[in-house]
């Protein structure tokens, strides 16, 4: 029973890497680009949920409604300027920036708002829970976070699959050049895949805060768990990203069962196994690697 | 003019290729000097700003060991830091065994450099972004495993032992004494290795990958060698940092601060070239020392600067220069001049 409840609160909290990963996941696909500020956004999303909503009488647990569309705009606006003409240099200096504004962004809000550890104020819903057998409690919160994460998922590939735009999206992602030639503004499809990346993140970095504290150094944290969903699940694949995200969090709920000391370090672990002999991933292609 | 006499294409006269555009001679001087000065520099300035110095040699080392990644190799790594921490480490370690502390530099640097080459079978299964990010997962895990040793002080951290022996201003002189010669043997070191056969290799992977290939370069050992030698210099720069501040804690040894100045230093001076980094550290020297009583901001203001600075201006500030003015200081590389038709 023990064990079952580890695996159960694994699941949970996979689903909520799987949130975080799944924008991360699409920004590599579709613009070949390693966001390294993601996990910063994601705390900015939260800070604005929490500091600015209440001035426009919007309760924090409804944040999420006016923040999400927000950050897709911003997303996208973002995409076409700083991320675009990084872009245009080489992916080195996409790597370069990404990184270089994740730690102004961090420190920024550092200055701004303290090392204080901050929540989303979602009134006596934390509290509540699900209690199927004796020692399993399911938070509904977390709860939650995983449908928003399968929805997302499959919203997202429902999005790709039927919709003109998702067609164009899949175009570019797998050939740039011949889509352009076709007629397809690759600037124009990037800015989308950035605005839906963005907007994921938002969701993600306010479930965050729901779920636990955050702090201005919550990003970076969450970020290499992310990126571990994803290498984990396999690169490129929406679907492995939620398996990889899971397997994450199940290792890490292992490891925090034996000692919590060890939480982060099984996640680790499983990383480096999975690369030691899987390097493409649970649901990846060998070509992405190269 | 002169009558050229050199192989190849040179026998034409249409073009002459030279090391340098001026004599090396003013380089050397100028070296000498400043090296003359800096050794003499704890018994000539005050304490502060001996302090200060070792600060900044210590980031010199990071610096020029990134860039050679980075700049040289095309690995961006944002977790060097693992290797600051272990080598740290391992001089705590050593100390603890008895080791004099600056009789353990080079045995943390060896150690670092051991542990990084299995670490490269692992990272260098991926490529670009994700190889950054596999480097960090590295350091994260190097620094949780450390935390879990109470030998060495557990999470909480540990005093290093064997500097109690000496008095204050004798341990002062001796780890600037040790700084600075690290930080002179690592510049020394990568302008070497820069203008060896790997050196060579080096440049024609960063010019075209698939033409070196296709040439005989092997770039998998190419890159691996620098991986492990960027290791080895880290270690050294943590071996430093353990004797200038020897209170050693895992979340100050493997901070992740340590990878954004390697990565703003030499994105600020110029990736690729040696004068790069020692200008970038400069910058952030001096901004530091000037904004110190605001918090963060200096880093906010360098970070903003390096953003700026890899879209505008991606070959740096000596880069800036250096194409402008055709002019090294350490030359590494070969100029290729058109003679001019009588």
């Amino acid at each position: 029973m023990i064990w079952l409840n580890v695996i159960i609160q694994g699941v949970l909290l996979g689903g909520f890497y799987a949130l975080f990963a799944c924008g991360l996941s699409l920004m590599f696909g579709v613009l070949k680009v390693i966001n390294l500020a993601h996990g910063d956004m994601a705390v900015v999303a939260a800070y604005v949920a929490v500091f600015l909503t209440p001035h426009l009488h919007i309760p924090e647990v409804w944040s999420f409604l006016i923040v999400v569309p927000i950050f897709g705009l911003i997303g996208y606006v973002v995409q076409r300027t700083l991320i675009q003409k990084s872009i245009d240099r080489d992916p080195f200096t996409t790597l370069l920036v990404t990184f270089g504004l994740s730690v102004v962004i961090e420190n920024l809000l550092l200055e701004v708002y303290t090392a204080n550890g901050q929540t989303v104020n979602i009134g006596a819903l934390i509290t509540k829970s699900w209690h199927p057998a004796s020692i399993i409690y399911i938070s509904y919160v977390s709860l939650a976070v995983l449908a928003a994460a399968v929805l997302v998922l499959a919203l997202l590939q429902l999005f790709l699959s039927y919709t003109g735009t998702g067609r164009l999206v899949r175009a570019v992602a797998d050939d740039r050049e011949a889509a352009q030639l076709s007629g397809a503004n690759y600037r124009h499809i990037f800015g989308i895949a950035a605005a839906i990346a963005f907007a994921t993140v938002a969701m993600a970095g306010i479930a965050f805060g729901m779920m636990t504290q955050f702090a201005p150094t919550s990003g970076g944290v969450n970020l290499l768990f992310a990126f571990e969903a994803v290498v984990i699940g396999g690169i490129g694949s929406l679907w492995g990203t939620l398996v990889g995200g899971i397997a994450l969090g199940v290792a890490q709920q292992f490891g925090a069962h034996l000692n919590p000391q060890y939480q982060v370090l099984a996640g680790n672990l499983l990383f480096l196994v999975v690369l030691a002999i899987r390097p493409q991933g649970l649901f990846g292609k060998r070509t992405a690697l190269l | 003019m002169s009558t050229t006499n050199n192989a190849g294409l040179e026998q034409n006269g249409l073009i002459a290729v030279r090391r340098s555009t001026h004599s090396p001679i003013f380089t050397l001087v100028g070296a000498l000097i400043l090296v003359v000065l800096l050794t003499a520099a704890p018994w000539i300035v005050p304490a502060e700003i001996a302090t200060t110095l070792m600060n900044f040699f210590i980031l010199v080392i990071m610096a020029t060991m990134w860039n050679l990644l980075a700049g040289y190799a095309g690995m961006i790594s944002i977790g060097q830091q693992a290797f600051v921490g272990l080598g740290a480490y391992a001089t705590l370690y050593f100390a603890l065994k008895g080791v004099n502390p600056f009789v353990t530099i080079p045995l943390s640097a060896l150690a670092c450099a051991v542990i990084a080459v299995p670490v490269t079978y692992l990272v260098f299964r991926l490529r670009g972004g994700y190889f950054s990010i596999a480097t960090w997962v590295i350091a994260d895990t190097a620094m949780l495993i450390i935390g879990t040793i109470a030998m060495l002080g557990g999470g909480t951290g540990r005093l290093m032992p064997g500097l109690q022996n000496l008095s204050p201003s004798e341990t002062a002189h001796y780890s600037y004494l040790a700084t600075w010669i690290v930080a002179l043997v690592v510049v020394v070191g990568t302008y070497y290795l820069l203008r060896s056969r790997l050196g060579l290799v080096l440049a024609s992977i960063r010019d075209n990958e698939v033409a070196a290939r296709s040439a005989g370069a092997n770039v998998r050992s190419a890159r691996r060698i620098v991986f492990v030698v960027a290791a080895a210099g880290c270690g050294a720069a943590g071996a430093v940092l353990a004797i200038s501040q020897p209170f050693i804690q895992p979340t100050n040894e493997f901070n992740m601060q340590w990878a954004a100045e390697m990565l703003f230093v030499s994105m600020i001076g110029g990736l690729g070239t040696i004068e790069g980094p020692i200008i970038g550290s400069i910058i952030f020297f001096v901004l530091q020392q000037t904004l110190q009583q605001q918090g963060v901001w200096y880093l906010i203001i360098f970070g903003t600067f390096a953003v700026a600075i890899a879209l505008w201006q991606p070959r740096g500030l000596w880069g800036a220069f250096r194409d402008r003015f055709h002019t090294e200081l350490l030359p590494v590389g070969h100029w290729v001049r058109e003679i001019k038709a009588e």
